[in-house]
């Protein structure tokens, strides 16, 4: 026999488990506008037409959250009276190349110290360990100082450059997947005379599918998101060499002496503009994202 | 409850004992490091001694001309490269060519140690004191190359010297690049990567580390006045001096370990209970809420950034929405022009908090699908409620599984310079004309004072101090970590 309240006790478990979903999807609720807000306010200043008194565009930053007209004409300006289509294009060249260029690098490094064997591979994994712990940023630097001294300083080859050649230190998450593809696998293959060479090409490259959309995708959308490593190498003055992050910033604060009313809601456009692909590329790819993002932080 | 007090005594003092211990570690492990280095030199010198007695007589004189030894045993192309490297390495260091008016080679390295002497006139430029002190690195870490392939020539003529004694033939040029792709495959998959490490990562920070020991700054720009080493008068002036750096260090740094601190547990708590709450068997629409979150981390961060930036301005919404409820008479500034400092660190945290927790959430959600389901099974047999199957099973194994994540966050969060510096640029400002505001990070203080106040060896310093702090947060961690290890027991 149950104790005698046992019934009631049930219930009001029921209704606690109730309420508490309830104020979890309250929670939920609230947590997504406070989310969604801003995303939403670029939106909308980016269709925002309202005009002055005298009839020009209104694009400094507004009190209202909603526009009392909406409309092209903020993109049409950014596409007529800015270089926002240089910048842009700018943007996929660097990030073009040098997604290929890292994506290649990290993963024959994470191969070799994952799956080959030789005397200096536990040197080298100190090495890359201590070098890592300089942060990017104060190299980058340096760096700057370096092509200043050799007249290189504004090229988009050298942004190219900074962004992939120390890209072999990122090793850690793709190591930690090889780390898991079984060894018995490799030595089959090697016992049937397969080199090194073809061991990575046809067993673990087509193996590693996620983490090589992984790799890709952050060191393409790197350079969409990047804003100080491009401000530092192409500096501020040539805007024929912004990237889009660079250009937009200059637009919002850069140089005083040419106010342009027009340029948040401009800005606004720009945005929309660069998130758009970004964000469409990341939700598409978001199982292997997320699958990076755990691993790495498991891995440490 | 002084059980429960000792026991929380006893985590602190493991915690900072864990601390000693990794330096401890550390320093012990520069000395195996140093003395492993001694020894090795050693060791090659008495087999270098030993090679050259052993060697043909090829081998004894590819020691004076590279490539002999390969080119009496018919390996044409490769006797080829060694030759070519010697002659270029040579031709570069005598005839020390001039690049921006500053030579490499030989004359590289007696500037690299005066640092230019000829002070310019009307008719004479300025010896660039800059240039010189990279080219003497570049140069010493060209030496550095030759010495690896002067080795890489005596070996392998060694080795052609073992094989015909054994009667076996040397392999051709084309064997030889067989191997490159099998046996030798990892030279071939890691020289691209080295090189690329090397020039971007190496070569800067060793010359930024060696910028902190100069009197590089705004009274001496490159190529107009020459500076010079000065040892450690920059690491002096910044506890003992009067200018900005010295009365602006410890204040920044204190922010800078605030913030870090702050940032990182409140984006890990709140990440946490979010993924908590969304994976919850009652929540519906989990994609859904999952894909919001993420929206944030698609999006790049210098547009949400400036975005939020402009939502928090005097003219924004935020303000409009707080006149309209009456919550304020006047519209509040939030960020860099804040009137109480307290104000300004209170918003970019709690922005901070807008851009991390979807990065938590995403990573506990992957981790709570990884728990293994015999634990539940095991509990629930044993009679323990869902509540304290969570409060025993779920939320000791996320803080077992995430510790080094939360170290890593903390070190990032060090150097997180985009968050501040579009949100405040450091602002609001201190008085006495400093350029370091109230919220400025050490990196964006670094940022201000190389690139708009061209104090170079300033901002060297403070990247050396913040390298010292990430640097002990990445050990502790490292060493804390699974993947370290599982490492060790993989060896």
């Amino acid at each position: 026999m149950r104790n005698p309240d046992a019934q009631p006790k049930f219930k009001s478990v029921k209704r606690q488990e109730q309420i508490s979903t309830i104020s979890g999807y309250v929670t939920l609720v609230i947590m997504s506008i406070i989310w969604l807000y801003p995303v939403l306010w670029i939106i909308l200043s980016a269709f925002r037409t309202e005009r002055n008194d005298q009839g020009q565009l209104i694009g400094i930053v507004v009190s209202n959250y909603f526009p009392r007209a909406v409309g092209f004409d903020n993109f049409i300006n950014l596409f007529n009276n800015t270089m926002f289509p240089r910048w842009f294009m700018n943007t996929l060249f660097v990030s073009s190349i040098s997604f290929v260029i890292s994506t290649a690098l990290t993963l024959s490094v994470a191969y070799v110290m994952s799956k080959l064997k030789f005397k200096a591979r536990k040197s080298f994994l100190n090495i890359a360990l201590i070098l890592g712990m300089f942060p990017g940023f104060m190299s980058i630097i340096a760096i700057y100082y370096i092509l200043k001294a050799m007249n290189l300083t504004q090229t988009l080859f050298a942004l190219i450059l900074a962004y992939s050649a120390g890209a072999g230190l990122g090793f850690y998450v793709a190591k930690g997947f090889f780390d898991l593809i079984p060894n018995s696998l490799l030595e089959s293959a090697r016992l049937d005379g397969a080199t090194n060479f073809q061991i990575f090409k046809k067993i673990i490259l087509p193996l590693s599918k996620p983490i090589i959309i992984y790799t890709a995708l952050l060191s393409f959308t790197g350079p969409w998101m990047d804003f100080i490593f491009a401000r530092v190498i192409l500096g501020e003055t040539n805007p024929e060499l912004h990237t889009v992050a660079v250009g937009l910033y200059s637009m919002l604060y850069g140089s005083q002496s040419t106010v342009d009313p027009n340029r948040f809601t401009m800005f606004a456009a720009g945005s929309v503009i660069v998130a758009v692909p970004i964000v469409a590329l990341f939700l598409s790819m978001q199982k292997y994202y997320v699958e990076g993002v755990t691993a790495g932080a498991v891995k440490g | 409850m002084n059980d429960r007090h000792a026991l929380k005594q006893g985590r602190v003092q493991n915690f900072f004992s864990s601390i000693l211990k990794s330096f401890k570690d550390f320093g012990y492990g520069i000395f195996r490091g140093l003395k492993r280095f001694v020894l090795g030199v050693k060791k090659r010198a008495i087999r270098f001694g030993k090679r050259f007695m052993d060697g043909s007589i090829f081998t004894k004189i590819a020691h004076l001309v590279m490539g002999v030894g390969q080119f009496a045993r018919g390996q044409i192309i490769k006797g080829f490269i060694y030759l070519f490297i010697q002659v270029g390495f040579l031709f570069v260091m005598i005839t020390s060519p001039t690049v921006n008016r500053t030579p490499i080679g030989f004359k590289a390295l007696s500037n690299f140690i005066t640092l230019g002497t000829v002070e310019g006139d009307v008719f004479t430029p300025t010896d660039n004191s800059m240039l010189m002190m990279l080219f003497g690195v570049v140069t010493l870490g060209i030496i550095g190359m030759f010495i690896a392939a002067y080795a890489s020539n005596l070996s392998s003529s060694y080795a052609n010297d073992l094989l015909i004694r054994d009667g076996k033939k040397v392999l051709t040029f084309k064997e030889d690049l067989t191997e490159l792709f099998d046996s030798r495959f990892h030279i071939t998959m890691l020289t691209p990567a080295i090189l690329g490490v090397i020039v971007f990562t190496v070569l800067p920070t060793v010359f930024m580390i060696l910028i902190a020991f100069t009197n590089f700054d705004a009274q001496h720009p490159a190529g107009q006045v020459l500076f010079d080493w000065v040892g450690f008068e920059n690491f002096k002036t910044v506890f003992t001096g009067q200018g900005e750096v010295a009365v602006r260090f410890f204040p920044v740094l204190s922010w800078t370990l605030v913030w870090a601190f702050f940032a990182t547990f409140s984006n890990y708590i709140a990440g946490i209970l979010l993924a908590l709450l969304i994976n919850k068997k009652t929540i519906k629409l989990k994609k859904l809420w999952r894909t919001v979150f993420i929206l944030t981390i698609a999006i790049p961060q210098f547009l949400s950034l400036l975005a939020v930036r402009s939502i928090l301005s005097e003219y924004g919404p935020i303000n409009n929405l707080l006149l309209t409820l009456g919550l304020t008479d006047a519209p509040v500034s939030f960020l860099g022009t804040a009137r109480n400092p307290i104000t300004a660190r209170a918003s970019v945290l709690f922005i901070n908090l807008w851009v991390g927790i979807p990065y938590t959430m995403l990573m506990t959600s992957g981790i709570l699908l990884n728990i293994p389901t015999d634990l539940y099974e095991a509990a629930q047999i044993d009679g323990a409620t869902k509540r304290q199957a969570f409060v025993n099973i779920t939320i000791p194994y996320i803080v077992f599984v995430t510790t080094p994540y939360l170290i890593t966050s903390f070190v990032g969060n060090i150097t997180s310079f985009n968050i501040i510096y579009l949100l405040t640029g450091g602002g609001p400002t201190v008085g006495g004309g400093y350029k370091a505001g109230s919220t400025d990070l050490l990196v964006t203080w670094l940022y201000k004072l190389t690139i708009d106040e061209n104090e170079y060896n300033m901002g060297s310093v403070i990247g050396i101090f913040t390298f010292l702090i990430t640097a002990t947060g990445t050990l502790l961690s490292y060493r804390k970590s699974k993947a370290y290890k599982e490492e060790e027991a993989f060896q």
